[in-house]
């Protein structure tokens, strides 16, 4: 069950008309048995009556047959149940093996297809850029911090898998949506760790370490069972370049987007000398001067109690 | 009584009956005279006819309803394992919480250029959705928990992290400081912790035994969410 492969289309709306027919029998029996109960005091009178309510009767069935259909068969939650059928010891095994690239490439690596993980390391990323985003004093001129943060993570998840699914279609690679949506969702652990570390830790050469380091191994991951995948040296270099160019550069911009130089920091604490920074800043922030260096080690929040205990 | 144990099925049987199931088969004519005291148990809230609450006056279905919700207030500040949040849920608690929390969240912001703090919308929109989320996650994963019953919880389990805010905003109106920080953080991070035993002690039962990490860690981020929108409230 945790391995599901799903490439077999859409058998799950032949298991919603099973559904519905079963469910349709039990209401009918139901039905007959009140309606001969029914029937039987009201003689000649009432049977126009009963004619018209049976039309009536058999009227709203047809209709509410039709829209229970129609919602078994789409908000049917059972539809995502396999995909959180795991285990706690097998998210961390997988969260830990997203870090490790896999040397053979000459058969195609197992992808376990779940949703769960993938699904909480979004989220995780989210909370993290909104920790970001407060310390860095990053001000939204439209829209909300947490819808900013929600459509980024959420976007970049679902619009990158699906473009690399596109690419792979492209390119016949064996792999499906499912597990391209898993493939990425695992690979963006690298994302949490490293961003939860450098906006608390304003180092940029640390920063550069750790970008090349963990977003390295975790694209490395990613690329190697891409590689294993596909076929033919074009398309291996085509789509793993794509994947690998996108990931790094998304940590890229993740850092710096909700960066802000602590300079803009003191001045805004100091004199309204600089303008607050736009939601996406066209220009990465220059480098600090030397002077200033020690200071743009603390986090934000910490920087201001500094600044007001100095002031006091 | 022995009688009916009796005709209850073949006597190998360790399927347990329910206690004083026979009682629903009792028929009392009229002419036996049927003296004593009588206990039979049953839930502590009968909902009777319908219009045995639509004739009472509008205070008294008031103050019902708000005694009801006081109570559960009550349940999720001493968080004992418990089932009166999820046998009698409402919703009414969680609402009021959530107004309560997104209007003291909301910066009076005359000046457009600074409108950087949540607004009420985003704070009914983080509650209500994450709650959503969270819930059909622990579905998902194979939990026993109605719909409702489990928005219920994690509504009435934002009760700590309300009074932590409302804390918050007395500490802010003295001067402003690293005290002043340090208190704030202290009193959200004891709250956060609060709320998330809290709602785990309502949840983690209808969870499959081994899967319990799995749905707790939601709701974890579901309330770092929540405390760190209350520590990073500055008024202007």
């Amino acid at each position: 069950m945790e391995n599901m492969d799903d490439t077999s289309g859409s058998s799950f709306e032949d298991m919603g008309e099973l559904h519905q027919r079963l469910r349709e029998e039990e209401v009918h029996a139901d039905a007959a048995a009140a309606e001969e109960e029914d029937g039987e005091f009201l003689g000649m009178k009432g049977f126009k009556g009963q004619l018209s309510r049976q039309v009536a009767d058999q009227m709203w069935q047809a209709g509410k047959r039709q829209a229970s259909r129609a919602f078994s068969l789409y908000a049917n939650i059972d539809i995502l149940r396999p995909y959180f059928d795991v285990e706690p010891a097998q998210v961390r095994s997988r969260l830990l093996e997203s870090m490790i690239p896999i040397k053979m490439v000459n058969f195609p690596q197992k992808i376990a297809g779940e949703l769960y993980g993938p699904l909480m390391l979004v989220f995780t990323l989210v909370a993290i850029l909104l920790h970001g985003m407060k310390t860095s004093d990053t001000i939204i001129r439209e829209g909300t911090l947490m819808g900013t943060a929600i459509g980024t993570c959420f976007g970049y998840w679902l619009g990158v898998s699906s473009f690399i699914y596109f690419l792979a279609y492209l390119c016949n690679a064996q792999i499906t949506m499912l597990q391209m949506l898993a493939l990425l969702g695992y690979g963006l652990f690298g994302h949490c760790i490293v961003l939860f570390i450098t906006y608390n830790i304003h180092l940029h050469a640390l920063f550069y370490l750790f970008w090349l380091l963990v977003g390295g191994l975790s694209t490395l991951r990613m690329v190697a069972v891409l590689v294993s995948r596909t076929v033919g040296p074009t398309q291996r270099l085509l789509l793993c370049g794509t994947l690998a160019a996108l990931h790094m550069l998304f940590l890229l911009y993740l850092h710096f987007a909700y960066h802000k130089v602590v300079e803009g920091i003191l001045d805004t604490l100091e004199g309204p000398n600089i303008p607050p920074m736009q939601r996406v800043p066209r220009d990465i922030p220059a480098a600090l001067p030397a002077a200033r260096l020690p200071a743009t080690v603390l986090n934000a929040t910490a920087k201001a109690v500094m600044v007001t205990l100095q002031s006091h | 009584m022995a009688k009916a144990a009796e005709s209850s099925g073949e006597p190998g049987t360790t399927w347990p009956r329910p206690l004083f199931a026979g009682l629903s088969d009792i028929s009392i004519s009229q002419d036996i005279l049927v003296e004593g005291e009588f206990t039979i148990p049953m839930r502590s809230h009968i909902r009777e006819f319908d219009s045995s609450t639509l004739n009472e006056s509008v205070q008294n279905t008031i103050m019902r309803d708000l005694k009801a919700v006081g109570k559960k207030f009550m349940h999720v500040l001493y968080p004992r394992k418990s089932n009166t949040l999820l046998r009698d849920w409402d919703l009414w608690g969680p609402l009021i919480l959530c107004v309560t929390l997104a209007l003291m969240l909301q910066r009076s912001s005359v000046d457009s250029e600074k409108d950087g703090g949540p607004q009420f919308a985003e704070v009914f929109v983080i509650v209500w959705f994450g709650a959503v989320t969270i819930t059909l996650n622990s579905k998902l994963l194979g939990g026993n928990i109605s719909f409702f019953q489990s928005l219920c919880v994690l509504g009435y389990c934002i009760l700590p992290l309300t009074v932590a805010m409302l804390v918050c905003r007395l500490v802010l109106l003295a001067e402003q400081g690293p005290i002043n920080f340090m208190v704030r953080l202290f009193v959200v991070i004891v709250m956060f912790a609060w709320s998330i035993v809290a709602s785990t002690a309502f949840l983690a039962d209808s969870q499959p035994p081994n899967r319990k990490a799995l749905a707790i860690y939601p709701v974890f981020l579901f309330y770092f969410v929540i405390s760190w929108m209350i520590l990073t409230f500055t008024p202007q």
